[in-house]
């Protein structure tokens, strides 16, 4: 044995207890026998996930969970949130604290391959940029030599931003601090010139934390390509069956549209084989997944179509258009696999 | 169980149960068990973490380190960019420890001694500063100090576009203080040196001045002569490299303050807030070890007419400081500790890139068993260096 494999060893007992669930189907039996699936969510970004005035959780990445428990358990409220920092996150996922991570995380090779994670749609697409106040005089990334710029650690965005940096042979100072208020309150407060996320972040920050979002603009830069979508722990490959499927049902509804508002009527009267298909009007999905043949008609039913739930969470909160997010046929990338 | 029936005349048996019944050897069975099932026991949660963590696909090993790790960090102690690799980083991380924990330290123990003496002042108001002092900053937890401090530097300075500038060339911004720094010159590693030279110095001139002492009764005006000693020859060795007066003074330029030598809001919201907690606890050490010498010895003192500022110095505190050792290496080793409070004020520290990195490369139990074993290969240090330190001061039996 190598020493660096039995330094490895020493160090693995800490997670021995935690990693137990590892056996094949262990995720999907243990929600329905808990009845409620856990997710990981952001500790507070609006548009994505975060808490309302009722303490009651919202946003798209929050629909994805709450989709999964109306097809599997046929009840999109049971879902239990457990709010998760960039830092915490896949820790949280690999140990079986939370059955899915719905936490707007881009999907990379490194996590894909090396953490033993397996991400199950992309829910949405999107790109790092940067914020700046307007006081700031700049109207280009490319002026941004020695600037100094708050991030959040263990985010795709700080490499990005270290590779920006070098390759356009520009300097910077970071400012690295893990909870996402304070990093906001620190970047509000003067003590960065930059705040750089996901634009998609940045629009949030700026129309929901800022005192007044005029002063406040977003450069037109924008540096990387951001594929952020729900995440499960590989080793139980029906669970994470169950989860692409959910998400995909919703764009697939919104192709076909299928509304909150219509699903009923279009269950008893649409003739598309489609549909029928996917509301389980001609059975055998359902059973494909092991789910109840009324899975999709759940997720439609309660949570709504992939657009609705943009139109709902980010266009009516963050002001951010479809954009890239659109429907492969409005020219977009949203583009699900046929349900058949 | 039933209990084996011996034959009277059967020895071999009979020796046996007398074997197990002697005291020692039980006692060195027992640790055997007690051993062998601290290893099973181990063995069996590495085996089954190692194979668990195979079937999940998450990859395990220390391999990583040598990866770049293509992040920055803001305060480096030694040479780091995102090139560098992570064990590098972690490195860096390290230093940032150790840099505040050493300066806390300092700073607690000087702090800590006033305020200790202050609670004993035979003056109302000092005596009463001074417990307002310990009583409030001891009883608010640590990590609400930080977040505190840290809200508290931004927000009372100015951005650097109007910095504020107490002295000239000293600004003080919401991004932290900035003093100037003389350019690197042959002349003060010279200074250095001289440094070096005139403690070596000092401490031998100790030594006689002590012997004599204790010959002959007469005191020797040390500290006066040390000073002069340290300044002449520092000075000495400035004028032989030179006098280079060039200066590298904080100005704005671009977007920041460049130049001279910047402290930053994170630093100083760590250092302070870390100081001010312990000092609270180093203080109540000092305190009690004070009151720990009998009253007796201020009277001999008194009756023998030394002065109680003299008094203080050279017979209270050296009797109290035995007394006092100990739970201040405890109070040591927690300023240590709490120093990883210092993520949450995004102070670049061991815990800060540690999390950094394990986020990026995933593996989270190497890089948590590396700093754990760091903090206690810190700890251990202290404790070690105290130890001795007790020991040198503990009452010499004669």
């Amino acid at each position: 044995m190598k020493i660096q494999t039995i330094l490895a060893a020493g160090a693995m007992t800490v997670a021995a207890i935690a990693a137990q669930n590892a056996h094949a189907g262990a995720v999907l039996d243990g929600i329905k026998a808990k009845g409620f699936v856990q997710c990981g969510v952001n500790t507070g970004l609006p548009g994505f996930s975060a808490a309302n005035a009722e303490g009651k959780w919202e946003g798209i990445d929050v629909d994805i969970c709450r989709g999964i428990a109306a097809a599997l358990l046929g009840d999109a409220n049971s879902v239990q949130y457990t709010p998760l920092t960039a830092a915490q996150r896949f820790t949280a996922l690999q140990s079986g604290e939370i059955d899915i991570l719905s936490r707007n995380t881009t999907a990379t090779t490194t996590r894909d391959a090396k953490l033993g994670l397996t991400f199950v749609g992309i829910n949405y697409y999107d790109g790092q940029g940067f914020l700046i106040p307007k006081a700031l005089g700049v109207s280009s990334a490319t002026e941004l030599d020695g600037a100094t710029v708050c991030v959040e650690p263990g985010t795709t965005t700080e490499l990005n931003l270290a590779d920006y940096f070098r390759a356009k042979g520009m300097s910077f100072e970071p400012v690295v601090i893990e909870n996402i208020n304070e990093a906001t309150a620190a970047f509000f407060s003067g003590r960065c010139d930059v705040y750089t996320t996901d634009a998609s972040g940045l629009a949030s920050i700026r129309t929901t934390m800022a005192e007044n979002p005029d002063d406040y603009m977003i450069l037109p830069e924008i540096i990387s390509k951001e594929p952020l979508g729900p995440v499960v722990a590989q080793g139980d490959e029906q669970w994470s069956d169950v989860a692409r499927w959910a998400f995909l049902a919703m764009v697939e509804a919104e192709e076909f549209g299928v509304t909150m508002e219509n699903v009923d009527d279009m269950k008893a009267n649409s003739t598309n084989p489609g549909i029928q298909r996917l509301l389980g009007v001609s059975p055998g999905m359902g059973e494909a997944l092991g789910l109840d043949e009324a899975w999709a008609y759940n997720i439609i039913k309660q949570v709504g179509n992939y657009g609705e739930s943009y139109e709902k969470n980010v266009t009516a909160k963050l002001g951010l258009e479809r954009g890239l997010n659109a429907l492969w046929t409005d020219g977009g990338l949203q583009y699900a696999w046929p349900v058949r | 169980m039933s209990k084996p029936q011996h034959a009277p005349g059967d020895v071999r048996s009979k020796s046996l149960v007398d074997y197990l019944n002697d005291e020692n050897v039980r006692a060195v069975l027992y640790q055997i068990i007690a051993i062998g099932l601290v290893i099973l026991a181990g063995w069996y949660l590495v085996s089954n973490t190692l194979y668990n963590l195979e079937k999940q696909n998450i990859s395990t090993g220390y391999g990583f380190l040598d990866l770049e790790a293509s992040f920055e960090i803001s305060e480096t102690m030694i040479n780091y960019s995102a090139q560098s690799d992570y064990a590098t980083a972690l490195i860096v991380g390290l230093l940032n420890t150790v840099k505040v924990a050493v300066l806390g330290i300092v700073l607690c123990t000087i702090i800590g001694i006033i305020f200790g003496v202050a609670r004993l002042s035979s003056n109302w108001i000092v005596r009463k500063l001074a417990t307002v002092y310990v009583e409030t900053f001891r009883n608010i937890p640590v990590l609400l100090q930080l977040f505190f401090w840290y809200a508290l530097i931004p927000a009372a300075f100015p951005h650097p576009r109007d910095a504020f500038e107490p002295l000239p060339g000293v600004l003080l911004t919401s991004r932290g203080m900035y003093l100037p720094v003389p350019v690197a010159d042959n002349a003060y590693t010279l200074m250095g040196i001289a440094a070096i030279i005139a403690f070596v110095a000092i401490y031998f001139i100790k030594k006689w001045a002590t012997k004599r002492q204790d010959a002959t009764g007469q005191p020797f005006p040390m500290l006066l002569t040390g000073i002069g000693i340290f300044v002449g020859l520092v000075f000495l060795a400035y004028l032989i490299g030179g006098a280079p007066t060039e200066l590298s003074t904080p100005a704005l330029k671009g977007f920041n303050i460049q130049g001279g030598y910047n402290i930053s809001p994170e630093f100083m919201a760590v250092l302070i807030g870390l100081t001010v907690y312990t000092s609270t606890y180093v203080a109540e050490v000092v305190r009690s070890g004070i009151q720990a010498v009998s009253s007796g010895q201020w009277e001999a003192a008194d009756s023998l007419g030394i002065k109680r500022s003299v008094a203080l110095r050279k017979v209270i505190l050296p009797q109290s400081m035995r007394v006092a050792i100990p739970p201040l290496t405890n109070q040591y080793l927690n300023l240590t500790k709490n120093s990883s409070l210092a993520v949450a004020v995004g102070y670049p520290d061991l815990v800060s890139v540690s999390n950094t990195t394990m986020n990026q490369t995933g593996q989270a139990i190497e890089a948590i068993s590396i700093f754990m074993s760091v903090y206690l290969g810190l700890s251990l240090l202290t404790s070690l260096f105290m130890n001795w330190f007790n020991k040198k001061m503990a009452l010499v039996e004669r």
